[in-house]
């Protein structure tokens, strides 16, 4: 790895960074990544397991839940008649 | 003057039915120890200003008659679990003034049953550590000595009921968060199944390891809090139904009485000496209350945490993607779309969780994937029929819950040493059977006595064999002081 992965690494994650911050990080990223490293010695067969938990399913029926619309709206950045706004997207 | 340092939520429970005092003197008693001791130990982000209210509640409910086991009981909550109209932030900058706008279904059986909410414990951002260090909003010290970390991720609700700070309270357990800061400060901590407890309104971290978990100062009030908040959800559709009834009773007794130990993790590397000491001492109690120790030799055991760091980061920057700035939460303004992101997320997330999201998002990135996290998955499998196959020998499993105990504050500044803390812990998460972290004894350190913790591991859905041994083992430990 070096500082231009973690630099495409920041943009993929949408996290801006700063310069030391890369240096530290591909520091970092090395050592973790060393150590998870180990799991290509285990010998394991691909293995698909059996799970005890099944697909759940549902009926698709309307049921209120109890949302605050007043606490939702009131934590938007940016709004507009109530609904939220956002920068040009296009 | 109630005595909190020997109340427990069984002995509150008969003096608030009895009338000895109200829910009002319990949760005023509460709120004046806070007062004394929470600026040292910072276990509370915030203190409800409703305290007394929500205790005024409880007395009329009990003045009309009614008893819950958690009726006007005291209890502290973790940062991370929704309570409607109140603040959560998951001790992170980019939810600092994020209020919750619906209860997660842990918090409306509690309330149903008119449980008091004290407060918002600290923790690790986004419950991401060992230690609370991490945490945006400064670190939680440890009751038994101050210089020391709490533990974490879960440390504000762990050092809070060790600190008789609160009766009881509500963690989370990813890798260890509840059982490994129980440990360092003494006091019982407990991740059930996966799936046995909902987490509808809980801020998901790795979505197939998170379990909420109760902690509490002995096994009949972890046990308490467990069946006020566990069972199937519809809002939750990794739940698991009710199949308790299909089990053998509840009433049933270990069957063989034999508990395995991988000896080969436990004298590996890297285990403070104290820790094995101790953990001996532990055998050698179960020993003569005639379990049989059996050495259990689980092939993949030591690649659980590789497995872990790489599961775990892969669905948390997965699940940390939406914190975004634009619906909630702290929102830096760019140029453009992009930049609000960016900025957004580069000044709200602290460093651990930027490491993580970029570690997770490494892992999951084309050409990387096979190697890391397809590989992880088959290891995962491999390791969950292992358990599987083990205890079918034995009755449950043994380890020490952390292999040292809690670290001076801001001593371990690699991120990997701190990750090495989970070692004993994460095998739980990664194959998801229940396990407990129950208080073993001290180790006198600087002249400080500083706990330590076992841990018991017991098959899927067997919560209950974690309560019988671990009442059997707290008997043994109460005789042996």
């Amino acid at each position: 790895m070096d500082i231009k992965d973690v630099e495409n690494l920041a943009k993929l994650a949408r996290i801006e960074l700063k310069e030391e911050e890369k240096k530290e990080l591909l520091s970092d990223m090395d050592s973790i990544l060393g150590y998870v490293r180990q799991i290509e010695e285990v010998n394991v067969e691909h293995s698909v397991f059996n799970s005890a938990n099944n697909n759940v399913w549902r009926e698709d029926e309307i049921k209120t839940r109890e949302f605050s619309r007043e606490l939702t709206t009131s934590q938007f950045p940016d709004s507009q008649d109530g609904f939220l706004k956002v920068k040009k997207i296009l | 003057m109630i005595n909190l340092t020997t109340l427990t939520i069984s002995k509150a429970r008969k003096a608030l039915d009895a009338k000895e005092f109200s829910a009002v003197d319990l949760a005023s008693a509460y709120l004046a120890e806070i007062e004394k001791k929470n600026k040292e130990l910072n276990a509370y982000l915030e203190v409800y200003d409703d305290v007394l209210d929500q205790a005024k509640i409880a007395d009329e409910m009990l003045a009309k008659g009614e008893s819950f086991p958690l009726l006007g009981i005291p209890l502290a909550i973790k940062d991370n679990i929704l309570i409607k109209g109140r603040k959560a932030s998951s001790a992170s900058k980019i939810l600092e003034n994020y209020v919750a706008s619906y209860d997660a279904t842990v918090i409306a059986k509690l309330k149903k049953q008119g449980a008091v909410f004290l407060g918002r414990t600290n923790m690790d951002e986004f419950a991401m550590g060992g230690s609370t260090e991490n945490s945006a909003f400064g670190t939680t010290r440890n009751p038994h000595d101050a210089s020391r970390v709490a533990g974490g991720s879960s440390g504000g609700s762990i050092a809070a009921v060790a600190a008789n700070l609160a009766l009881g309270a509500l963690g989370t357990d990813t890798g260890g968060s509840v059982r490994e800061p129980a440990s360092f400060c003494g006091i019982v901590g407990m991740k059930p199944t996966y799936g046995r407890v909902s987490r509808y309104g809980l801020m998901a971290m790795g979505s197939s390891l998170d379990c909420i978990g109760p902690v509490a100062k002995n096994i009949e009030d972890a046990k308490i809090i467990y069946q006020a908040i566990f069972g199937h959800d519809v809002l939750d559709s990794t739940t698991i139904l009710d199949d308790l009834k299909n089990l053998e009773p509840i009433t049933y007794h270990l069957k063989a009485k034999v508990i395995g130990v991988p000896w080969d993790l436990v004298n590996g590397e890297g285990i403070d000496a104290k820790v094995k000491e101790n953990f001996m001492q532990s055998i050698k109690k179960l020993e003569s209350l005639g379990f049989k120790i059996k050495d259990i030799n689980l092939k993949n055991l030591d690649a659980a945490l590789a497995v872990y760091y790489i599961i775990m980061p892969a669905e948390a920057s997965t699940n940390l993607a939406r914190f975004d700035g634009v619906r909630y939460g702290l929102h830096q303004d760019g140029k453009n779309l992009l930049e609000d992101y960016m900025f957004s997320k580069g000044t709200g997330f602290g460093k651990e969780v930027r490491r993580r999201i970029l570690l997770g998002t490494y892992v999951l990135s084309h050409g990387y994937y096979d190697a890391y996290y397809g590989k992880a998955h088959n290891v995962r499998n491999t390791l969950k029929q292992e358990f599987m196959k083990a205890f079918a020998d034995v009755d449950l499993i043994a380890t020490p819950t952390a292999p040292f105990i809690a670290w001076k504050i801001g001593e371990k500044n690699d991120p990997l040493s701190v990750y090495l803390a989970d070692i004993f812990t994460v095998t739980a998460n990664i194959v998801g059977v229940p396990a407990i972290s129950i208080p073993s004894g001290f180790s006198e350190v600087e002249g400080k006595k500083l706990p330590l913790g076992i841990q018991f591991m017991a098959p899927h859905g067997r919560e209950d064999f974690l309560f019988e041994i671990g009442q059997e083992f707290e008997k043994l430990q109460k005789a042996s002081l």
